[in-house]
């Protein structure tokens, strides 16, 4: 079990805090809501060790669209860099309702 | 745990020992006898091997269909002899090494036996009789929660043969692919997956660890400090609650089930709010 | 012991139609949702008040230190709202997490929510509960603290349905196995769909435990004739067989809960039981058409 946090700028408050997913195999789940500062922080606890590199894109790149000063939890349970894209948009759709 | 017949099991040393009576109960696997302890009328019951168990997966002293349903026949008995007068405690000896495990029991529903004797000894309980339950042996997973697990007050030897656990420590390291010696490194770092009484001790459920007994050969100063510790756990039942808070007061569930008071202070202070 | 209905006895004003086209067309599986999903489907629209959620992050205490990753309600929803405009509570368990087995957190939930319910209902608000059972039954990373909980749990169960009926409902796929199969059959009604299955131990632990012979865990067709739904109503054990659609699902609820506390919980009969099997010859194995024989009499008090 390994557990990874990450940072970025943001420029959107969050709306209202969300939650998607469940952590059993191959899934994770998401916990966004409102962060404490300016940017966005993210704290992944992964079943799976190694795969910072494998993270860091996924989050990149999800931050490249998303602007949200959000504080993210992910409890993630063997999640392929797929299905974590799909909670994490799915947690942005329910925060914006 | 093999057992031949000619053998008694801690079972069967300490309802012998303890009950001092006849049993009232023809069911073999199943010894049931009315006594005393002290100045209280008390009940005993205890499931022991039988080798002639109709039921071949219940033979060494499962917790299966006879076992279950005979319990809570026996424990109901006493709840209705005693509707209008003083209620005997009710004292459950428990080594059992599981429930049983079986396709016959499984179809003739071995869950609603357990559920009917878990029924009857918590009946018993909320009608005000002291329900003790005294662990000598083993008291593993379903057999467990259908005897003894609904006690007032339970007690247990300090003693390398007795064993609270959700699995037999054999199964349980096949299941999770460890080896036995892992398992208790395990239980050093995890104190609820230990299989040693003095950490169960540490959860708080515990009315007492008895030091000192000979649980395979009890002497007769040991069944007499016995008999003690019994007469005060039926004193203490009789002067609380009836429910189990008493396990969530205690200080060892302060120490290590502070997740439970947690979820517990926090479910009551969301409850009502609108 | 009645129990084969796919639709509630009595209708009750509530029943659906036998075909029903608009009905079929928007019949949604239950066993399809997750486990919060499944709390808020069959709540009253509009109701569904979520407690202990993931933002309280009451987590296991016990997991991280074994390197298991966590679930921030521990895999046990809890959610009051109502059910057919009565004041209900829901606590459903998420199967997929940890296969839905009792540690100290989701096991807390489950008994201080029978508690509380119990306390209101005292007071004269009744409050019906409703056990969404999907679970394997203690689980192993928690041992003693799982079992306890679940004596925990039986014991506030049985204190609660003194006063107001108990509603069990096992969906799949999970089903409910292990000490959680005592509270299953504590409870005052139980429901489950032919998917669902109901047993003390899974098939793989009897075949470990006595042998290929007496169980062959790999034969699905064996697991779902001893322990599925179907047979478990036409058995007695379920009250309630019903098709995995949450509106029918909810029907057979509010149904139960109109039906009021049966006069003798199945738990209860004692007499009836020990009578029955003292005519079944235990040494010889059972087929599960004989125990429908055997079992099919006798009504359900």
């Amino acid at each position: 079990m390994e557990k990874l946090t990450f940072e970025y700028p943001a420029s959107q408050p969050v709306k209202q805090r969300a939650h998607v997913g469940v952590v059993g195999s191959g899934d994770l789940e998401v916990l966004l809501e409102s962060s404490p500062d300016q940017n966005a922080h993210v704290t992944v606890t992964t079943s799976v060790d190694g795969f910072g590199t494998t993270w860091k894109l996924v989050l990149d790149r999800f931050f490249s669209r998303y602007q949200g000063a959000a504080a993210i939890e992910i409890n993630d349970f063997g999640a392929t860099p797929g299905v974590v894209a799909l909670r994490l948009e799915q947690a942005v759709e329910r925060s914006q309702v | 745990m093999s057992n031949h017949a000619s053998v008694p099991t801690r079972g069967k040393i300490w309802f012998e020992a303890l009950s001092g009576a006849e049993p009232v109960s023809r069911v073999a696997s199943v010894l049931v006898a009315d006594g005393e302890i002290g100045q209280e009328r008390a009940r005993f019951l205890a499931i022991v091997p039988d080798p002639r168990n109709p039921f071949p997966c219940a033979a060494r002293g499962q917790v299966g269909m006879i076992e279950g349903w005979n319990l809570a026949k026996q424990v109901r008995e006493a709840i209705r002899a005693d509707e209008h007068r003083d209620k005997r405690a009710i004292i459950a000896i428990v080594d059992v090494p599981s429930q049983a495990y079986g396709k016959r029991e499984e179809l003739l529903g071995i869950f609603l036996a357990a559920a009917a004797a878990t029924d009857a000894y918590v009946s018993a309980r909320l009608a005000g009789h002291p329900v003790i339950s005294l662990i000598v042996g083993h008291a593993i997973s379903g057999g467990f929660l259908t005897h003894g697990a609904q006690a007032n007050r339970l007690l247990a030897f300090n003693d390398p043969g007795v064993v609270v656990h959700a699995m037999a420590k054999n199964a349980a390291a096949r299941v999770t692919r460890r080896t036995v010696e892992e398992l208790d490194e395990l239980g050093e770092k995890v104190i609820p997956m230990s299989y040693k009484i003095q950490d169960y001790a540490k959860l708080g459920t515990l009315f007492k660890l008895i030091d000192g007994i000979n649980a395979d050969s009890p002497s007769a100063a040991d069944v007499e400090k016995v008999r003690a510790d019994l007469l005060s756990a039926i004193a203490d039942a009789r002067r609380s609650p009836t429910d189990l808070t008493n396990r969530l007061e205690s200080a060892g569930a302060r120490e290590n089930r502070r997740a439970t008071q947690e979820v517990r202070r926090r479910l009551a202070e969301q409850w009502s709010q609108e | 012991m009645s129990g084969m209905q796919t639709t509630p006895q009595n209708g009750a004003g509530v029943g659906q139609q036998l075909f029903d086209p608009s009905a079929f067309l928007a019949r949604q599986s239950l066993t399809e949702l997750n486990g919060r999903d499944r709390a808020q489907a069959l709540l009253d629209t509009g109701t569904y008040r979520e407690l202990l959620g993931p933002f309280d992050r009451l987590e296991s205490p016990w997991l991280t230190m074994q390197g298991v990753v966590p679930q921030s309600d521990d895999g046990l929803i809890v959610a009051r709202g109502e059910i057919g405009g009565k004041s209900s509570a829901i606590l459903s368990i998420e199967g997929q997490f940890q296969g839905g087995s009792t540690g100290e957190v989701a096991g807390a939930k489950i008994a201080a929510t029978l508690d509380l319910a119990r306390a209101d209902t005292e007071k004269g608000n009744p409050i019906q509960v409703v056990l969404l059972l999907e679970t394997g039954g203690v689980r192993l990373q928690e041992a003693n603290l799982g079992l306890e909980a679940i004596a925990e749990i039986n014991s506030s169960l049985i204190a609660l349905r003194r006063y107001v009926p108990v509603v069990g409902v096992i969906a799949g796929m999970v089903g409910c196995f292990g000490g959680m199969s005592i509270t299953a059959s504590l409870c005052s009604y139980l429901v489950m769909t032919r998917a669902g299955r109901l047993g003390l131990n899974g098939p793989e632990v009897i075949e470990e435990q006595s042998g290929i012979e007496e169980f062959d865990s790999k034969d699905r067709q064996l697991v779902w004739a001893v322990m599925g739904g179907e047979q478990r109503s036409a058995t007695g054990f379920a009250d309630y067989l019903v098709e995995d659609d949450v509106t029918a699902i909810k029907n057979c609820i509010v149904d139960a809960f109109a039906r009021g506390l049966p006069l003798q919980h199945r738990s209860e009969l004692v007499e009836e039981n020990l009578h029955r099997l003292s005519a079944i010859d235990g040494s010889r194995q059972l087929t599960s058409g004989e125990v429908r024989e055997l079992l099919s009499k006798g009504e359900r008090l």
